[in-house]
């Protein structure tokens, strides 16, 4: 007994010693374990539209891939990267350094997500962005170890704002939190506006997490502007839509175009509030039978919360990877997170959340992408039953053209 | 040269306006803390998340008890304030023989604590929660703009809470205690007053003064977790330009620096989160002491 106590002692301090000791990285890929690291946002702004429901869709992907059964064995880690830089590198570093992660999934906000790709393509293992918007990753820093899932800049400005103009809003002013995802947000609404006949008036910058929003509102009015652009998110919008809401911005005819907005959101605003709102999301959960499937087979695990676009993205991408492992063996997809993710644009893409879809050159994975209408409180039948789509816009169309994203990978 | 200025004044007016509404909160809240410190020598970094408890407990009601906006506004106080003496009596009361910089260590680790349980709870994306149906429909029209009821309604309440403040701690027998115990609580005890206790209805009060704004707040802002520490700093900075501990500083501080900070979203609105600090940094430099307090 004693003897027995002694040698799990022996192990496990063997266990705790060698990663810290750092064995060369050949020496790990001989296992068959394929550790998968959700980086994001668990305790800030960005929780509810990453957080632990993303975990919960990864370890829901992996169960659905029915990967154990064919001998690879899958661990899932999570952390928080608290929206720093910083914080984000060094736990990417430590997860793929110490602790042997395979993959990294998730990373919401721009600024980490771009850090993050810059370490898994210096490691070459893989990385798929979801809930990051900067269409960077799939341009200037396109990466041959990153797939960029979900969603983009690009594709929010296309889908909501080509659609406000059609629709008679000619005439724009921008309420734009003040950094780097803001103003990309903005600049290609703006594109896109003036593409389609359209005049942008003026806008307004504010700082990050404000919470008074009523000021710049009313500057909005006073441009006469017949669209206010909210190129902002999390809570800087929800404030923005809760204040619009109160001073009756939409009754006199102004439209509000929130630009990014996720289910979660509409969640935390009531309807009451959101009614009326336009977005575009690439994944909705009550859009088609599989949508639902997906959801009833997730939705005991998110403790309330309910799967959004972001989350989709983790669940389709490492579902996808797992085929692709269960495919080219998990020794190889180990050893070359590129060769992974050329193997995972080789292959078309397949799942309940997207439909079928593919990966292109540059890691941007296409799929159609919606265009929703918040229902009223009269119109919504039951709990988050809270969009209805009002048009699609192809995947072909959706995404910026290969040629326009300026990535190193195309020209070889 | 005129129709230009008063175009400028069309366009300055209505943020004036809006900025004496966000001058209420930073009135309130600023208040509390003034009358914390100047009680019991507490930096009570926990007013934010106090605050917040306030927005969230007024959801509670609602959402669990069907309890309505008005009754919110009493009751969730009370709660709240019921809570703030429990931490008192528990924690806070052990450290006030200790340097200020131990209490701002407490309840700053105690603001990390309740945000994170609020967190884990109701996630970080925040719960609505609409006005009540006396204050929503059509905003008024003042002329120059339109107003939320609502928003008429905040700078209201928050004068008359104000002013009440003022009024019992400079003009009643309780608030004469109060301050006599501020300068040798001692003496005020061996008279026999009860000292410990009211300091710790003081604490209770301060914090109820919070959840009152985080009521106020619920309705126009969105009710999450974090809504107290985005505005705490500012309120800190507030309290420090109107001088620590300084009631009536505090409350004039909390409206003028409110429509300053409206001003600057009209004319550099990237400026409108730093302005206040900026005031802060010359006021510190010529009155150290702050703008209404003694040195």
């Amino acid at each position: 007994m004693i003897q027995d106590r002694r040698s799990l002692l022996k192990t496990a301090a063997a266990a705790s010693v060698v990663p810290a000791v750092g064995l060369p990285a050949r020496a790990r890929a001989q296992s068959t374990t394929i550790k998968i690291g959700v980086l994001n946002d668990q305790s800030g702004v960005y929780r509810d539209i990453s957080g632990p429901t993303s975990t919960a869709c990864v370890r829901q992907a992996i169960v659905d891939s029915g990967i154990t059964a064919k001998g690879v064995n899958v661990e899932v880690l999570q952390a928080d990267h608290q929206n720093k830089p910083d914080v984000g590198s060094t736990i990417a570093r430590q997860w793929i350094d110490r602790d042997g992660v395979d993959v990294i999934v998730d990373v919401p906000n721009s600024s980490v997500a771009l850090a993050v790709n810059g370490i898994v393509r210096e490691k070459n293992k893989a990385y798929f962005n979801s809930t990051g918007a900067t269409t960077d990753l799939t341009g200037a820093q396109c990466s041959p170890n990153t797939v960029h899932w979900t969603y983009d800049t690009y594709m929010l400005a296309r889908s909501t704002g080509g659609a406000m103009v059609k629709a008679g809003g000619d005439s724009w002013f921008f309420i734009t939190a003040d950094y780097a995802f803001g103003h990309a947000l903005e600049r290609d609404t703006s594109t896109f506006v003036k593409a389609a006949g359209g005049k942008v008036l003026g806008g307004v910058k504010h700082p990050l997490q404000s919470t008074d929003f009523s000021s710049y509102l009313l500057q909005a009015q006073q441009s006469r502007a017949k669209v206010i652009g909210l190129a902002n998110a999390g809570t800087d919008t929800i404030n923005s839509v809760k204040q619009a809401a109160e001073f009756g911005v939409t009754r006199r005819g102004t439209k509000i175009a929130v630009l990014l907005m996720f289910i979660n959101d509409v969640h935390s605003l009531g309807l009451q509030a959101a009614q009326g709102l336009v977005c575009t999301e690439s994944f909705y959960w009550d859009l088609n039978d599989r949508t639902r499937a997906f959801t009833n087979r997730v939705r005991g695990s998110l403790g309330g919360n309910y799967p959004a676009m972001s989350h989709a993205g983790c669940y389709a991408s490492v579902l996808h990877y797992l085929k692709v492992v269960a495919d080219m063996g998990a020794a190889a997809a180990k050893a070359s997170g590129a060769d992974a993710v050329a193997r995972m644009k080789a292959m078309p893409t397949d799942d309940d959340c997207f439909g079928q879809g593919s990966i292109r050159a540059d890691g941007r994975k296409l799929h159609p992408a919606y265009l929703f209408e918040v229902k009223t409180p009269e119109e919504s039948k039951g709990p988050w039953d809270y969009y209805k789509l009002l048009q699609t816009t192809s995947a072909e169309e959706a995404w910026r053209p290969l040629s326009e994203g300026g990535c190193s990978l195309i020209r070889t | 040269m005129i129709e230009d200025l008063l175009f400028q004044l069309e366009l300055g007016l209505p943020q004036l306006v809006l900025g004496l509404v966000n001058g209420a909160f930073y009135a309130l809240l600023s208040l509390g803390l003034a009358v914390i410190f100047g009680m019991l020598n507490v930096i009570n970094f926990a007013h934010g998340a106090q605050f917040m408890m306030g927005a969230f407990v007024a959801w509670m009601l609602l959402a669990w008890g069907g309890i309505g906006y008005w009754p919110a506004l009493i009751i969730s106080p009370l709660i709240v304030g019921a809570f703030g003496m429990v931490l008192e009596k528990l924690l806070i009361s052990r450290l006030y023989k200790l340097d200020h910089l131990y209490g701002l260590l407490l309840t700053f680790g105690l603001a990390l604590i309740i945000e994170g349980v609020f967190r884990n709870q109701f996630g970080s994306s925040g719960l609505p929660y609409t006005p009540p149906a006396s204050l929503g429909g059509a905003p008024v029209d003042l002329g120059f703009m339109f107003l939320p009821k609502y928003r008429l309604w905040v700078v209201v309440a928050s004068l008359v809470l104000c002013l009440g403040t003022w009024l019992v701690i400079e003009k009643t027998r309780l608030g004469a205690y109060l301050r006599a115990a501020t300068e040798n609580a001692a003496l005020v005890q061996a008279f026999g007053v009860n000292v410990p206790r009211m300091v710790t209805l003081t604490y209770a009060a301060g914090v109820a003064l919070a959840a009152f704004a985080g009521v106020l707040a619920a309705p126009i802002y969105s009710v999450n977790p974090q809504m107290g520490s985005s505005l705490i700093i500012t309120v800190f900075a507030v309290v420090v330009i109107g001088g620590m501990g300084s009631i009536l500083g505090s409350v004039i501080t909390g409206f003028g620096l409110g429509l300053v900070e409206g001003l600057t979203k009209v004319f550099y609105p990237e400026a409108s989160s730093t302005v206040i600090f900026v005031i802060m940094a010359i006021v510190l430099l010529a009155r150290p002491a702050g703008l209404f307090g003694r040195a």
